[in-house]
């Protein structure tokens, strides 16, 4: 039996996994994609000093020191299934093989949400981290000419990414308006949320969006004078006053139909035009993937400053299941240094619950460590991601009093017979 | 069309690979070694994967990192297999897979 078991060797599960073994345990990381770093691997920015985080050189850096620790990674292998027996025992099902652990951790991260545009399954329409990883993991050009639908900080992110290679994107704009795309379809809202990210919001934008920042008349004025072809950030349109309302190609994507909304976000008949491209990303945002944690019986909240549905959990990422941990974007969607700091706080609470004694000052100084990564985050998801962050916490604290109430200690200590 | 980022501004040049040759729907291509089957055909200009089982409509990548199932192809004569997570090797037969045959027979003259 393994000691620890990681799912997932994104940030968040390589570092609780390079942690746990450098405090002795034998660790192993499961992950189906080809290679080791996760969503990290495409990430390519440049930070406010000036230089480059560059997701690649820091997958390599996360991959190499668990790899000295002695951590065994095993990718290309896809987790079906997780199941607690009756004496504590997490089993952890691959196609080929069934592992068994006493600890076991979470790290699956986020998936995008689809965003249905009419004409979205032809070959060439893609979500936005689809064309990131090709660009700048495969190095390979997802087209020529790409046009983004959805604005927000990843496809804003994205999209100085693609021009960084050389690919020409012609525009950012909003999906058409319907009941799927309410709050990603209306212009204000839109403004409103990229006002509120820090450094990563595209600069003219806010120095645009920010005169009219004071009040909500004063933002839907900002969206009213907003100019009909756009601002445009590192020489891409930003166009919150137009919106694709149909993809088209008869075997393959050959472009878009954009028309002119009002500052609701409703289509303004007649202005409809046809614009060519030979790609369009989707930027649909990102919510945690859990389904791992939701088959094993974690309770789970809806909280939308962390992105979605969450299993609850704990500041030292455990849940509230003997032995099954969580951490990285399954807790809620925010950057890559945030899952790596959750992710040393899982492997040091594994190591502490392994029976290894003296790291309760570690702990607390990792769980600090996780909300300074967060204060000085250059990129955040969610303006209101603290909140979230609160909300867990006093749902978790409510969970803690309701089994004072009923005298149990753990109620997975039960559930699992432990 | 599409191709490969040989000089990158920030991640430099793209660091000498060995070439592997591989086949989708009976045509060779070359890809580079570590390169996921999606990638390795639309370096080479494909998008294309696979025809939806009912429709017949084509279908490509959409998500690229083994969520959605949408580039779902036959490796090696086992169906399903995801064409964004797998990597190319030397020798790979790759197929799309197609319409399946309808349940009810057609009988016109130009479906016999
Ligand atoms: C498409 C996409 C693009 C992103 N781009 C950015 C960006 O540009 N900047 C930014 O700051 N943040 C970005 N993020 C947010 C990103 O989630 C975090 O930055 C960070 O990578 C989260 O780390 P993690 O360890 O929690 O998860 P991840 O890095 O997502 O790693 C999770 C790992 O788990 C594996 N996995 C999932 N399910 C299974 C399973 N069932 N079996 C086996 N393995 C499994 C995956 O293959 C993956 O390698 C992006 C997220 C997504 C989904
Ligand atoms: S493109 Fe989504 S699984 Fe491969």
């Amino acid at each position: 039996m393994t000691d620890v078991i990681v799912i997932g060797a994104g940030p968040a599960g390589l570092s609780a996994a390079a942690v746990a073994a450098e405090k002795g345990l034998n660790v192993l990381v499961i992950d189906e994609y080809m290679k080791p770093g996760g969503r990290l691997l495409g990430q390519l920015y440049e930070e406010p000093d000036g230089s480059w985080w560059n997701g690649i050189e820091e997958s390599a850096k996360l991959f190499n020191r668990a790899a000295e620790a002695g951590v065994t990674i095993k990718l290309q292998t896809p987790v079906n299934n997780i199941e607690t027996t009756a004496d504590g025992i997490w089993s952890v099902y691959t196609e080929e093989e069934t592992f068994v652990t006493r600890h076991l951790l979470i790290a699956t991260g986020a998936a995008e949400a689809p965003v249905p545009v009419p004409g979205w399954t032809l070959p060439g329409v893609m979500s936005v981290g689809a064309a990131q990883v090709m660009t700048n993991v495969h190095r390979v050009k997802p087209g020529n000419r790409g046009v983004i639908i959805g604005i927000n900080v990843l496809s804003a992110a994205i999209a100085m990414e693609l021009k960084l290679a050389g690919v020409e994107v012609a525009s950012l704009s909003l999906p058409g308006k319907n009941s799927m795309t309410e709050e990603s379809a209306d212009p204000r809202k839109v403004l409103n949320s990229l006002l509120h990210v820090s450094h990563m919001a595209p600069s003219p934008l806010v120095r645009f969006g920010s005169r009219f920042l004071q009040n909500d008349i004063m933002k839907k004025l900002g969206v009213s004078f907003f100019p009909k072809n756009g601002v445009k950030m590192w020489d891409i349109p930003v166009q919150l006053r137009k919106a694709v309302i149909e993809i088209y190609g008869e075997n393959e994507v050959e472009g878009v139909v954009m028309a002119n909304v009002t500052s609701d976000g409703e289509v303004i008949k007649g202005t409809e035009e046809r614009i060519t491209a030979d790609f369009v990303c989707i930027a649909g945002g990102l919510y945690p993937l859990a389904e791992l944690a939701a088959v094993a019986g974690c309770p789970f909240y809806l909280i939308d400053e962390l992105g979605g549905y969450v299993p609850l959990h704990n500041e030292q990422m455990e849940t509230t299941l003997k032995g099954l941990y969580v951490a990285g974007n399954i807790t809620g969607i925010e950057g890559a240094k945030v899952a790596a700091a959750q992710g040393t706080t899982a492997g040091l609470t594994i190591a502490r619950n392994s029976g290894i004694h003296g790291l309760v000052k570690e702990i607390q100084l990792a769980i600090q460590s996780i909300k300074q990564t967060r204060d000085n985050a250059s990129i955040q998801f969610h303006p209101e991601v603290k909140k979230g962050r609160e909300i867990i916490q006093e749902k978790w604290e409510e969970h803690a009093r309701a089994l004072e109430g009923t005298g149990s200690e753990v109620t997975s200590e039960a559930e699992a017979g432990g | 069309m599409s191709g490969r980022i040989t000089d990158h501004p920030v991640l430099g040049k793209l660091p000498e690979t060995r070439f592997v040759t591989f086949s989708f729907n009976n045509q060779e291509y070359e890809g580079a070694e570590g390169d996921s089957i999606a990638a390795a055909l639309l370096a080479n200009g494909i998008r294309t994967l696979r025809y939806h089982e009912e429709s017949g409509s084509p279908r490509g990548i959409y998500c690229n990192i083994g969520h959605c199932f949408e580039c779902r192809v036959t490796v090696d004569g086992e169906p399903g297999v995801r064409a964004c997570l797998t990597p190319v090797k030397e020798g790979m037969t790759v197929e799309s897979s197609g319409k399946l045959p309808s349940p009810v027979r057609d009988w016109r003259p130009e479906n016999d």
